[in-house]
């Protein structure tokens, strides 16, 4: 499709701005203005809009149809919580207003929401205290290790290694990498959990915690995770909850009880905000009781009258970590979904994403190698390396899958698993729609064997084909300037 | 049970085909740590849910007559942004891993990184960061990647809630920040090119700065070149429309908050961080980048690019942790600046100039109002000082339905009568007139 600016119409304009009601100003140095104006498109508004809708016929959302994508939970995103994020009391909101007295008062509907949210995420995670201001996941898992790097500054702990095992989020490393922490990398063992006695010989003073997914990537819950906590406790170290499987446990299991101090939620993956083709996402922090002095400021608070308000008197916390209270809107929406399923609808999330994991393993596990057998929570990870030997590989059953209507699962993740096929199906997808993806990898495992190269030319019935990426990078063509 | 659409009776049949019962799924979780159930309310109906938010709602003041700003502005905001973002194939969707499926989003990304180097007159960008002050934050950790260096020299007319962000962002880290105090609410040109030396990676600036001075930093450009160091720029994107471009003076880094290009206050998030470079630094940018590549037939089309810099394959090495960024609020601003087009922009630029000029002069006459600073270039924003404490005095405006402004006195010393006044193009002059008129009558 054209670009909107090879669209572009000398003259044509697609939105007219107010009359002006006051005189011209004299407050911009003559000197100081822009040369040329900027090189924007010039089209009406009936032009904009066919461009982007047509743009949007070349989309796959979770609207459109089964999403499995490993490890980002693209769940179905009610409506309701668009159309509440909506109301002008929300969306025409300074932010700024919540900062003073009489203003705090015109912002109580906005205050409330964020500190039951607060409460509500402690209940279900088991921790005491929460931030919102964290920005998407890997901002909730900085916020989070800034914390633990405080806490161990408070202590005089002279700390500077930060755990994770190899089948980590590729968040996880980064984050701790940011933050000024040295990575040792923890190999998984046979089972494809944390291996404890490679764990056990890592393990010193200098250890200043661990990051762990639980259930992990591969969809298995630790057995051993009190006996882990523990070994990093005996350090003094800190253990921290990467929330972004949260969807197997909400309900079932909570961090604080297994021993966790610092978690983080994604609420567009477990609290069922839309992902926006790449955010906006939230990741609220909750902490244990000792680590609630270093939250980022301000905090929600409630009042002795009943009221809410901002504390910004906490010496201790590690300052900002966004501009204001987090994306607020995007927290709106998971507060609304909470309302809605409450506690028994919590509980029915994690068993159906559970139950429609385990099915589709067990109905696929002849067609495809399972690294790890058994049961597994949230999500499965198949290999494709029986059908590699046929000369399909994990992104032919992907392009495959494509022309069989289906957005891909994950694909080369974990990087512990050969080939890997990360499915999570989400408990919002019936047993009729699974049943039609299994079908499809069924056929597809099929066609591996009868007629690999029908499955090399996929995609066939998508607007392009598979692209040249390593023309992409090696000439690169990132924007368009004139 | 709202949203699972599996019937009992369809679990049933799932869980007989397993061989399991329900509670066997959850087997593997040691009983001791099983949760018995959370202690939350049951769940409420779609409309029960909507009753409760439109009371809380109705408790927060969409009506007031909104001068605050601070970074965050009250725009108009055209109709067809949401018409269009509102489609379930662009909100719905995720990250663009999968090219074929993701078309949409992947050209509207390149598009958006277009129109940010059109605005900034900047080479390359990025598909966006969060927001305008964590988008600062990373240009600071691009420059001590490019340069190798630590010194950070930080301007206090920079937003002062985006410095508290580096401050907290760098706490753990090598870098020496140096904040170098205004001179009468503009850059003290002086004390930056005192602080100037070979160990310096980058010189953080910002236009228009917090108090709403304008200004053109060609010449810092110049003296941090001489260092070989970077000079970095956080923008008000809308200004752009009349100012001098940050690309036309020389910047090498620049970054901003894009809210100002339709998206809605909403409280303070979500909004949008965008961030743009020439093109030698390309390598050292952040998050995701899409480009513009073939398919096996020739076809145009577009992909995300340049994905060895990102956490997904560089881990520990990457060049920042950003994963999820804010792809739909860049695609908002992509539609805003379509829309306003290239003569839209700059009116509505200028709109916001002209009436905080005549804000200026209509509060300034009052008696008792003084201007905080001498201004004589300013953009949207300025600081007025008032006989009594500017929080007590935005206190009783409220009660007469005008926000009007920010009290200085939480991020600056000495300036508790200082209120940051903005004025965008919403604000009508009978608006105006009815701020002046109220704020004289409680003086």
């Amino acid at each position: 499709m054209k670009l909107i600016y090879e669209k572009s119409i000398p003259g044509r304009r697609g939105m007219r701005p107010a009359q002006s009601d006051v005189p011209a100003g004299n407050n911009i140095n003559p000197e100081w203005r822009r040369e040329k104006e900027a090189k924007l498109p010039e089209l009406g508004e009936v032009d904009v809009v066919r461009h982007f809708t047509g743009l949007s016929k070349g989309n796959f959302g979770v609207d459109t149809y089964f999403y499995p994508l490993g490890s980002c939970t693209m769940k179905y995103n009610p409506k309701s919580s668009e159309r509440i994020a909506g109301f002008s009391g929300f969306a025409d909101l300074h932010p700024l207003l919540g900062d003073m007295p009489k203003g705090g008062a015109l912002s109580q509907g906005a205050l409330q929401v964020l500190y039951e949210i607060d409460l509500m995420m402690r209940e279900i995670t088991g921790m005491a205290a929460f931030t919102t201001q964290p920005l998407a996941g890997a901002h909730g898992e900085l916020t989070g290790i800034l914390t633990m790097a405080a806490y161990h500054r408070e202590k005089k702990n002279q700390k500077s290694k930060l755990i994770i095992p190899d089948s980590s989020h590729g968040t996880n490393p980064a984050s701790g990498a940011v933050a000024g922490y040295e990575l040792v990398l923890v190999p998984s063992d046979e089972n494809g959990v944390i291996d404890l006695g490679a764990l056990k010989k890592t393990v010193d003073d200098q250890v200043a915690g661990l990051m762990l997914t639980c259930p992990n990537t591969l969809g298995l819950f630790n057995p051993h995770i009190k006996e882990i906590c523990d070994l990093i406790h005996g350090v003094d170290g800190l253990m921290y909850y990467d929330g972004a499987n949260m969807n197997a446990i909400v309900g079932k299991a909570r961090p604080g009880d297994m021993g966790f101090d610092i978690v983080h939620l994604n609420l567009h993956k477990t609290f069922a905000t839309p992902h926006g083709g790449g955010g906006p996402g939230a990741g609220p922090v909750g902490v244990i009781e000792k680590l609630e002095q270093f939250l980022p400021v301000p905090i929600v608070v409630r009042n002795n009258d009943g009221s809410y308000g901002l504390d910004y008197h906490r010496p201790k916390s590690i300052g900002k970590i966004a501009p204001f209270y987090g994306n607020f809107g995007v927290i709106l929406k998971s507060y609304v979904y909470i309302l809605m399923l409450g506690k028994e609808g919590l509980e029915r999330v994690s068993e159906n994403a559970v139950l429609n994991t385990n099915y589709i393993k067990e109905k696929l596990k002849d067609y495809y190698d399972l690294p790890v057998p058994g049961l597994c929570k949230h999500e499965c990870v198949f290999s494709a390396s029986r059908q590699m030997k046929l000369g399909v590989h994990a992104i032919d059953i992907a392009k495959g899958l494509i022309d069989r209507g289906f957005h891909p699962p994950t694909v080369y993740f974990p990087l512990t698993v050969r080939e890997a096929l990360m499915i999570e199906p989400t408990e919002t997808e019936s047993k009729e729609t699974i049943d039609a993806f299994i079908e499809a990898m069924i056929d597809i495992a099929k066609t591996a064997q009868t007629d690999p190269d029908s499955l090399h030319a996929s995609p066939t019935t998508t607007i392009v084909g598979r692209m040249d990426e390593t023309t992409a990078a090696r000439n690169l063509n990132i924007a368009c300037l004139d | 049970m709202p949203f699972i659409t599996n019937t009992e009776q369809q679990q049933k049949e799932m869980l007989q085909d397993l061989g399991l019962t329900m509670e066997q799924l959850f087997e593997d979780i040691p009983k001791d740590l099983r949760c018995a159930g959370l202690d939350l309310p049951s769940g409420l109906s779609e409309q029960e849910v909507q009753q409760q938010l439109e009371h809380l709602a109705g408790l927060n003041a969409d009506d007031l007559i909104c001068f605050m700003g601070g970074g965050v502005y009250d725009h108009f905001i055209p109709a067809a942004i949401n018409a269009i973002t509102s489609r379930g194939e662009f909100y719905t969707a995720y990250t663009p891993y999968q090219p074929e499926l993701s078309q949409g989003t992947l050209q509207a990304i390149y598009e958006y990184q277009s129109a940010i180097c059109r605005l900034t007159e900047m080479e390359v960008a990025n598909a966006s960061v969060y927001d305008g002050g964590t988008a600062l934050y990373e240009a600071i950790m691009m420059a001590r990647r490019a340069t190798r260096r630590e010194k950070i020299i930080l301007d206090d007319g920079v937003n002062p809630i985006y410095r508290q962000i580096v401050r907290t962002h760098v706490r753990s880290l090598p870098v020496e920040l140096v904040e170098v105090a205004h001179a009468d609410g503009q850059i003290n040109r002086k004390e930056i090119w005192a602080q100037i030396d070979d160990k310096t990676a980058a010189v953080v600036v910002q236009n228009p700065n917090f108090f709403g001075f304008i200004d053109d930093f060609t010449d810092i450009a110049e003296t941090v070149h001489a260092q070989k160091a970077l000079l970095i720029v956080s923008v008000h994107p809308l200004s752009l429309g009349i100012l001098k471009t940050p690309g036309a003076m020389g910047a090498d880094i620049v970054t901003g908050e894009g809210q100002s290009l339709g998206l809605p206050m909403s409280f303070g998030g979500p909004f949008l961080g965008f961030i743009a470079t020439r093109m030698p630094h390309v390598r050292k940018l952040p998050g995701r980048i899409a480009g513009q590549t073939l398919d096996h037939q020739g076809r145009r089309g577009f992909v995300l690019t340049l994905q060895a810099r990102e956490q997904h394959i560089r881990r520990e090495k990457a060049t920042s942790n950003i994963c999820t960024n804010e792809a739909l609020c860049a695609l908002t601003a992509l539609i805003y600046l379509s829309l306003a087009g290239k003569q839209g922009l700059k009116e509505i630029a200028q709109l916001c100039a002209n009436k905080a000029c005549y804000a200026y002069q209509r509060l300034t006459q009052i008696p008792q109002v003084k201007p905080h600073f001498d201004y004589q270039w300013f953009f949207n924003e300025f600081v007025i000082d008032l006989p009594l404490s500017a929080k007590e005095a935005s206190e009783k405006l409220i009660e007469k339905g005008i926000a009007a402004g920010f009290p200085l006195s939480r991020y600056y010393k000495d300036m508790d009568k200082s209120l940051l006044i903005a004025v965008t193009e919403k604000r009508t002059k009978q608006q105006i007139d009815r701020l002046a008129q109220a704020l004289e009558a409680i003086l």
